[in-house]
């Protein structure tokens, strides 16, 4: 009888079948893709799917760009798995709902996705690995998001995130390099597993439109920034190039040219995942090496890898990180609550030109200037209105392409001086500001095209020109161009004096410097391990009082 | 209770002997002898006292329903020294609101007991107006320091004048002790300060009174004459007069410790403002060499020139909008005494010698702020050299530092560093 047992045994091992689920979600791409590998690794069948839920998009707090974008980017998976004699399949509904319907379908044996190190995405995928054990299904996780493992720097930080961009720097320059990107999947890869398509598969499986998603497209202009792994690779190279024709890989100065949308941009591609951020660290990492002919690049030659790793890092462990209220790291402060000037802001009516010309930049296209998105923070919060971060951050989620949850969150703290121990005696004027970055006024007649004919002298300011000259401009301020929504020096001498009272109480400072009322954190860095650390006599290490 | 009886009894019972003998003789004997069988509502009222003064207001309160001990306890005058009435609404404030039950309570029972109040209001009138309902209330009072700030917009410039003058007098009538008073942002007259003056200006110590449009130069005048032991001023550009400084340098006056002066523009181009004689700060300094004046810029770039041409000793000097290259090459010939310099902005040319200028003539200088302006590596490293350790705040925006061929953002921060004696960075923003 123990015979026969170990004989039926044998038997069953020799038909156990691996069918393979991928579970897309970030990372929409193809090559650095180490769960799809393990996907494949083995595998008798797999089926890269993506969920969606069509009826939940309409009250998802997604603009009609990033959604645009995400369909792209499908579009364009699809295309690729096409070429590889796969599909992608798109299933409608929640995740919870629709695996132990394909689990069972499908047979599955194994789930692949990337590890999602947000709060939300740990608790989603905590629920989900669950799930799959209780049908047999063996779970596969592997890190592609980041550059490093946040918890390991986390782990160096004494247990807590770093919570100063110089601090997190100095923890990771004594990192391992990150690990190397994988190559993409190949047609040899995919001929060992099959993918079953059925003759419905685009009844069931198809991408959705816009229109399915419940938005209207008559005058809808073309897409700025195309989705997809395709475009992404393709404007890596150009963006490569670039950096060798410019021959200097240190961030350029700025100027009106940087304002507008540039055809090398890579900050969306690596927020929904078609670029590998390893990919782009390591090609960064060659090209200086192979230009400089250098032992090794400053980390600053990273810095928009960084700073998207340093906002991550410092979320992973904190649900609360998009709100004020709850969050540890984030100051309270009082804001104010006012829906109609919230509305003024987001939709580009403050009469301010340069406010409202970013902000229909940000809706028509989906991406602006870093120093675009300073100048109407800063207006939103402690410059000029005094509303809370967080509404900007949720204007910010609707519209802006490369909003990752971390990213967004953590820079609107930073901005709003929440968080991070910043300065806040640094206001951006919202007309001298926009002067300095483009004195040509351009970008101004770009967005606000009924602004046009207004002379370079006040186009910033157009309510301080004589109304003859508003009248020849055919725009005449409170009739065809909104007044200006506030008096921007009242509003920030009085914000100024709200900053210092917040601070004063949370670091019972009591002296008249306006610079020591914020808390600094006393760095522990040590001087990061760079050539000119040898050639001068190095800092001391006696601290402030 | 139960629980709490077993508990105190198990700690009793551990209760080493010799300190309850210490015990004894540090209270009076009457007062204190704690037996096994003790309740909890029998512990003594300083006891009680001491333990709720480690409490929030709202766990205090509730403690204060557990017995009519707890609740005499939560009454005792000591407890409403200090009060900070919070009025938000929620349509306006993401902020808690003090319960109307307890102001009403406060007002019954411990009016006199207030010593130190403050009203915190957020932009809506509403909430002005009931901090001036409370204020009206508050007649038998001995109030030494009264504080009214709003957290958003200046909402107590929004309620009647007459309204808010009536309130505000009531205290200033019935203290007549006050000490410390911040009415900065409200409508308060050249006739309340009158009435303040008249009931407080043996204790008045500190007035913060910032754009308060409707007081005069006559009437900050009147309080500078009769309010001798007055150590710290607030108040807007256009209330300073050469009259005021002599007034706070005679004789009879203490040593002034702080003056806080904020100059605040209307429209481009159509405020003049006045200049205040050499010789009258040089009156003040000599009164109280020791004084403080900060001065707080919120103008256009053609409204400064008024200011810094002659010698003025202003420590701290804080610049809200552009500030020209030419005004601060001003600053640097002088400004003798200046501690702090903070600009928000200035232009696209290099500030490298007006930095420097100030390194050599600003030897006080210890802390300095710089954002949007334009400084080439060099130029900063040899501020820095000639400033050397004495700068404790250097916050300087990444942007500012413009690399040359001596040196580029990667070399500028040890070589500050070396020269400053600790790590140093220039302050980053995100870029992404």
């Amino acid at each position: 009888q123990k015979a026969l047992f170990c004989i039926s045994h044998a038997a069953e091992s020799a038909i156990m079948v691996v069918n393979s689920v991928h579970w897309f979600r970030k990372c929409l791409r193809l090559h650095d893709n180490p769960a799809l590998q393990e996907a494949l690794n083995g595998a008798d069948t797999v089926r890269c799917v993506y969920i969606l839920d069509p009826w939940f998009a309409g009250a998802a707090n997604v603009g009609i760009n990033r959604w645009r974008f995400l369909l792209e980017a499908l579009e364009d998976l699809d295309n690729s798995l096409k070429k590889l004699n796969s599909r992608l399949f798109v299933v409608r509904g929640q995740p919870t709902e629709v695996f132990p319907r394909l689990f069972k379908e499908w047979n599955v044996t194994r789930l692949t996705f990337e590890y999602d190190p947000e709060p939300y995405g740990k608790e989603r995928d905590g629920a989900i690995i669950k799930m799959a054990q209780e049908f047999g299904v063996e779970a596969v996780i592997r890190n592609s998001h980041t550059l490093y493992n946040l918890d390991r720097i986390i782990e160096m930080n004494n247990n807590s995130p770093p919570l100063t961009f110089k601090r997190f720097q100095t923890i990771v320059s004594r990192l391992e390099l990150p690990r190397r990107p994988l190559p993409p999947i190949t047609r040899q890869q995919m001929d060992k597993c099959h993918t079953q398509i059925g003759e419905n598969h685009d009844l069931l499986y198809s991408i959705p439109s816009l229109e399915e998603l419940g938005f209207r497209t008559e005058d809808l202009s073309p897409a700025v920034w195309r989705g997809g792994e395709s475009e992404a690779l393709d404007r890596l190279n150009k963006h490569l190039d670039k950096k060798v024709w410019v021959a200097n890989l240190e961030h350029p100065r700025v100027n009106t040219c940087s304002l507008y949308a540039s055809p090398t941009g890579l900050s969306p591609y690596l927020r929904f995942g078609c670029l590998s951020c390893r990919v782009l660290y390591y090609n960064l990492r060659e090209l200086y090496m192979k230009l400089r002919k250098r032992c090794s690049p400053p980390l600053s030659l990273f810095g928009q890898l960084l700073w998207r790793e340093f906002f991550y890092t410092a979320a992973t462990n904190n649900p609360n990180f998009d709100r004020m209220e709850g969050n540890p790291i984030c100051v309270q402060i009082p804001w104010d609550q006012n829906p109609e000037a919230l509305a003024k802001w987001a939709e580009g009516r403050t009469g301010f030109p340069w406010i409202d010309a970013i902000m229909t930049q940000l809706r028509q296209e989906g991406w602006i200037h870093h120093l675009a998105r300073h100048a109407v923070a800063c207006f939103l919060t402690r410059g000029d209105l005094w509303i809370s971060w967080e509404s900007g951050m949720k204007v910010f989620e609707e519209l802006l392409l490369d909003a990752d949850w971390s990213v967004n969150a953590g820079s609107w703290m930073w901005l709003s001086c929440s968080a991070f121990f910043q300065q806040f005696f640094h206001c951006y004027c919202p007309v001298g500001f926009g002067r300095r970055t483009d004195p040509s006024g351009d970008y101004i007649r770009r967005y606000i095209p009924i602004l046009k004919d207004y002379p370079n002298r006040y186009i910033y300011e157009p309510w301080n020109a004589p109304e003859s000259l508003q009248k020849a401009a055919n725009c005449v301020v409170g009739v065809d161009y909104p007044k200006p929504m506030i008096n921007h020096a009242e509003g920030s001498r009085l914000n100024i004096e709200r900053m210092k009272q917040v601070y004063q109480q949370l670091s019972h400072y009591r002296g008249l410097s306006l610079l020591a009322s914020v808390p600094t954190i006393q760095e522990e860095a040590e001087p990061p391990m760079t050539d000119e650390s040898q050639t001068s006599s190095g800092p001391g290490r006696r601290r402030p009082d | 209770m139960k629980r709490g009886r077993t508990g105190l009894k198990s700690i009793c019972q551990t209760f080493p002997s010799h300190e309850e003998k210490v015990k004894r003789q540090k209270w009076a004997p009457s007062s204190f002898s704690l037996t096994p069988m003790q309740d909890w509502g029998n512990l003594p009222h300083h006891i009680i006292l001491q333990i709720f003064q480690h409490l929030s207001l709202v766990d205090r309160a509730r403690a204060s329903s557990v017995c009519r001990c707890w609740n005499d306890v939560f009454h005792t005058p000591d407890l409403w020294r200090r009060f900070e009435f919070e009025l938000n609404q929620p349509a306006t404030s993401y902020l808690r609101s003090t319960h109307p039950d307890l102001i009403q309570q406060i007002i019954k029972k411990h009016a006199q007991h207030l010593q130190y109040v403050s009203f915190k209001v957020d932009s809506c009138t509403e909430s002005a107006e009931a901090a001036c309902d409370i204020l009206s209330q508050l007649v038998n009072c001995t109030i030494k320091t009264l504080g009214l700030i709003s957290t958003a917009r200046p909402s107590f410039m929004d309620v009647s004048q007459a309204h808010f003058v009536s309130a505000l007098t009531v205290v200033f009538v019935n203290s007549k002790s006050l000490s410390s008073i911040k009415i900065d942002d409200t409508p308060v007259d050249d006739p309340s300060l009158k009435v303040l003056v008249a009931n407080n200006s043996d204790t008045l110590k500190l007035l913060k009174m910032s754009s308060c449009p409707h007081v005069s130069p006559a009437g900050i005048l009147c309080v500078a004459d009769q309010c001798h032991g007055l150590r710290e001023l607030a108040l807007n550009y256009h209330l300073l007069s050469d009259e005021l400084l002599l007034a706070l340098s005679t004789e009879k006056h203490v040593h002034l410790e702080h003056l806080r002066i904020d100059v605040v523009s209307e429209n481009p181009g159509q405020t003049h403002f006045h200049t205040i004689k050499r010789s009258s700060w040089e009156a003040l300094v000599r009164h109280s060499p020791k004084v403080n004046i900060v001065m707080y810029f919120f103008l256009y770039e053609e409204e400064f020139e008024p200011f810094f041409c002659e010698e003025t000793p202003v420590t701290h000097l804080y610049f809200g909008r552009a500030v020209s290259k030419e005004m601060l090459g001003r600053i640097g010939l002088n400004c003798p005494r200046l501690v702090e310099l903070v600009v928000c902005a200035n232009g696209l040319e290099p500030l490298d010698e007006e930095l420097i200028r100030i390194a050599q003539r600003c030897k006080s200088l210890t802390a300095i702020g710089l954002g949007e302006c334009e400084v080439t590596c060099s130029g900063f490293v040899e501020f820095v050299k000639m400033c050397g350790g004495r700068l404790t705040q250097l916050s300087i925006m990444e942007e500012v530092l413009i690399p040359d061929s001596s040196y580029n953002l990667e070399q500028i921060h040890s070589e500050v560093s070396k020269h400053l004696g600790r790590m140093w960075f220039p302050d980053m923003m995100p870029t992404w």
